[in-house]
């Protein structure tokens, strides 16, 4: 069967179990288990709409468990088993990457998309934001600079190697090289260390927009009354622009940031089509696809490192998810 | 707003220019793919697609006519060497003009235009810049016609080839089908699943919400790549193996946490008076979701399903582990990173046209809705 069929078919199937699960369940519940009827009808009702809301979540609480909760625990005890998965060897694959001089570059790459991929990013966004916000036409300069959030991370790296490209007559800048300077073409994601930020930069590309938008609405969220207040007391707009309207946004900037740190964690698109890892611009994610299908406990292995990474970013936004509920 | 008088027209044309700049930044790439994917293949190894207006000096390969005259002890032959079959494609309505040309591959655009070139032997040719050429040779020419090879500059020539190429021949229009079928599915589902938990976890009270609610946030940030090994085993172990149900399970559940964090927030915002004189008037709580906190809902549901349609349309990770990896199953993605920037690596046109054609759906859900996917975005870390 051709797999569009069945993508329709599982559609149908998939909504119409969900729909049915969550009709059935409910109308068992209260029909059937506990009876709005007899001599216990107020228990039932109250005993019915005690257990509903774990109805409302199991089918999300099973998946995120199976998929996201159990895989912690499996990647972390498949890591210290060896490659074939039958022998147990301890911290041994840990052992083994630290020894391991790609390991290190990888996560030295890792650092540096991690401190400088949220930071420019940011950066960007908002000057961006700040920018078109004055402007008549801002909108659509807003909308060009969001599109490449619709573009997938190959298709960017497909596009950035129509500009990264040797041939002075498909990549631009060596063409504008060529052109202002008449020198000879070379291979940016060849020169040692910089290529890192060559490929940063496309990632960066991706989610200026991202940041753009969010910090735009918290910019048009600032009082007006102190930025009038400052105006009156003769600040200039520089001054306005970083020591009044930065620091009340603040708190988005941050949220910003910590999402772009996060998801640099689990890029490993671009590194993969532009440079499959070479000339020293590997980065953990595209590390431990060189691993996958061929040894899992040192795949797993590094996932595990990386979760080790996100770990702090996880905490403190639970804390924060935890103090805004009360 | 901010600006001081006298101060303000400086410091906005600085701004415009800053946003013009960037705008182009942003821009140039994407429109360089567009326009390298409607370029003929042998213009784009030529010139830059910034040149792609302009006409292009290329080099041709022709057969001079064999319908000799004879012209005294001579035999000559005329003719328009654009109109030859062989490069007649190029040129269309005689638009080329002729730079050099010679008998020789090695140099092609050896000897000037209209100037006679001595072929040794008492023959000779000349080609004038409008394609003319006039070839004396003492012998009568035989069926085959004499070779020239000639520099043109040819017109700027846009062309579906490459769509047709990568539409056709190199089992894009399978890749395309593939990626549909895994995103609508793995758009749909999560969705349903999410909006009955984020109203559960939004609208009733139940023991250990609050930590259900915690664990969504902390499962926002949970590297997938712990997920691949364990997974993929798992998917081995109870038979599905790697195949798009697969597939559809895994994005179903990378997606839930954004989905059930997003949808509660918006959820939560909703006027409590009406869920509550609903109750009042005796609807159950289903009934209180699927008719009225569903419908409000629906600005949210569409934001999570742009984020979730961009965000499994674009994956390359989770289609390279969870599915086959033969030619039948490949997504666009794995297609253009795995088959076409390995073995087409050269071949600028044929991988211009199959980003585009990948980035094409995204665009158009994208600039349709926008507003949507802002409004997902903020719902998101705006409070």
């Amino acid at each position: 069967m051709h797999p569009f069929l069945s993508g329709i078919i599982t559609i149908i199937v998939g909504v119409g179990s969900c729909v049915g699960y969550f009709y059935f369940s409910n109308l068992i519940l209260d029909k059937v288990i506990f009876p709005a009827r007899g001599p216990n009808t107020g228990r039932n009702i109250n005993r019915a709409n005690q257990w509903r809301p774990w109805l409302f979540v199991f089918p999300a609480v099973f998946v995120l468990g199976l998929y996201l909760v159990y895989p912690v625990i499996g990647s972390f005890i498949r890591s210290l088993y060896n490659r074939s998965g039958q022998e147990f060897i301890g911290l041994g694959n840990y052992a083994t990457l630290l020894g391991a001089a790609e390991f290190r570059t990888a996560f030295l790459n890792n650092v540096l998309w991690a401190i400088f991929v949220p930071a420019l990013t940011t950066f960007f966004g908002l000057v961006a934001a700040q920018l078109t916000d004055k402007l008549s036409w801002g909108n659509i300069a807003k909308s060009l600079i969001f599109m490449p959030m619709a573009i997938s991370f190959v298709g960017a790296s497909l596009i950035w190697k129509f500009v990264y490209a040797v041939d002075a007559d498909i990549g631009l800048i060596n063409a504008i090289r060529a052109g202002l300077f008449g020198s000879e073409p070379v291979d940016v994601l060849q020169i040692p260390f910089w290529n890192n930020f060559f490929l940063m930069f496309i990632l960066v590309w991706i989610q200026t927009g991202f940041a753009m938008v969010i910090l735009s609405a918290a910019l048009r969220g600032i009082p007006e009354e102190t930025i009038e207040a400052a105006v009156i007391d003769g600040a200039n707009p520089f001054q306005i622009f970083f020591k009044i309207k930065v620091p009340q946004i603040m708190p988005t900037i941050v949220v910003v940031w910590t999402t772009i740190t996060v998801l640099v964690l689990k890029v490993f698109d671009i590194v993969y089509a532009m440079t499959g890892g070479n000339f020293g611009t590997d980065i953990l994610p595209s590390y431990m696809m060189s691993f996958m299908f061929r040894d899992d406990g040192r795949a797993t292995a590094v996932a595990f490192v990386i979760m080790i990474v996100v770990l702090p970013v996880m905490i403190s936004n639970i804390v924060q998810a935890r103090k805004e509920m009360r | 707003m901010g600006t001081i008088a006298g101060q303000k027209s400086g410091l906005s044309i600085a701004t415009n220019v800053a946003v013009v700049a960037m705008v182009l930044i942003w821009l140039i790439p994407t429109v360089g793919l567009l326009v390298s994917s409607f370029r003929d293949r042998d213009q784009i190894s030529v010139s830059g697609w910034w040149q792609a207006p302009f006409s292009v000096e290329l080099t041709f390969r022709a057969r001079a006519g064999v319908d000799g005259v004879k012209d005294g002890d001579d035999w000559v032959v005329t003719g328009n060497i654009f109109e030859a079959p062989e490069v007649q494609e190029a040129f269309g309505t005689g638009a080329g003009r002729v730079t050099g040309f010679s008998t020789s591959a090695r140099t092609p655009g050896e000897f000037p235009v209209g100037s006679p070139a001595d072929l040794g032997d008492g023959e000779s040719l000349i080609v004038n810049a409008d394609g003319t050429y006039e070839f004396r040779s003492p012998e009568e020419p035989g069926n085959r016609g004499q070779r020239v090879y000639f520099a043109a500059d040819t017109p700027p020539q846009f062309t579906l080839a490459n769509y047709r190429q990568v539409l056709t021949a190199d089992n894009m229009d399978r890749a395309f089908i593939n990626t549909l079928t895994v995103t609508v599915p793995a758009t749909i589902i999560p969705i349903l699943i999410a909006a009955f938990a984020a109203y559960a976890l939004a609208w009733m009270d139940f023991a250990g919400r609050g930590w259900l609610i915690a664990a969504v946030v902390g499962l926002l940030v949970v590297p997938l790549q712990l997920a691949l090994v364990p997974m993929l085993n798992f998917h081995n172990k109870v038979g599905i193996g790697q195949s798009f149900l697969g597939i559809w399970f895994a994005h179903t559940a990378f997606g839930m946490p954004l989905a059930v964090y997003l949808l509660r927030n918006y959820m939560v915002g909703l006027p409590r008076d009406i869920i509550e004189s609903a109750k009042v008037d005796g609807a159950t709580d289903f009934q209180v979701f699927t008719k009225i906190v569903l419908p409000l809902s629906l600005p949210a549901l569409a934001a999570f399903s742009i984020f979730q349609f961009l965000w499994t349309w674009n994956d390359l990770l989770v289609a390279k582990v969870f599915l086959p990896s033969n030619a039948e199953s490949k997504v666009m993605t794995v297609k253009i990173a795995d088959d076409l920037l390995g073995s087409r690596g050269g071949d600028w046109g044929i991988l211009a046209t199959a980003a585009f054609v990948s980035i094409a759906v995204p665009l158009v859900v994208f600039f349709t809705m926008q507003r949507f996917l802002v409004r997902g975005l903020l719902a998101g870390s705006v409070k």
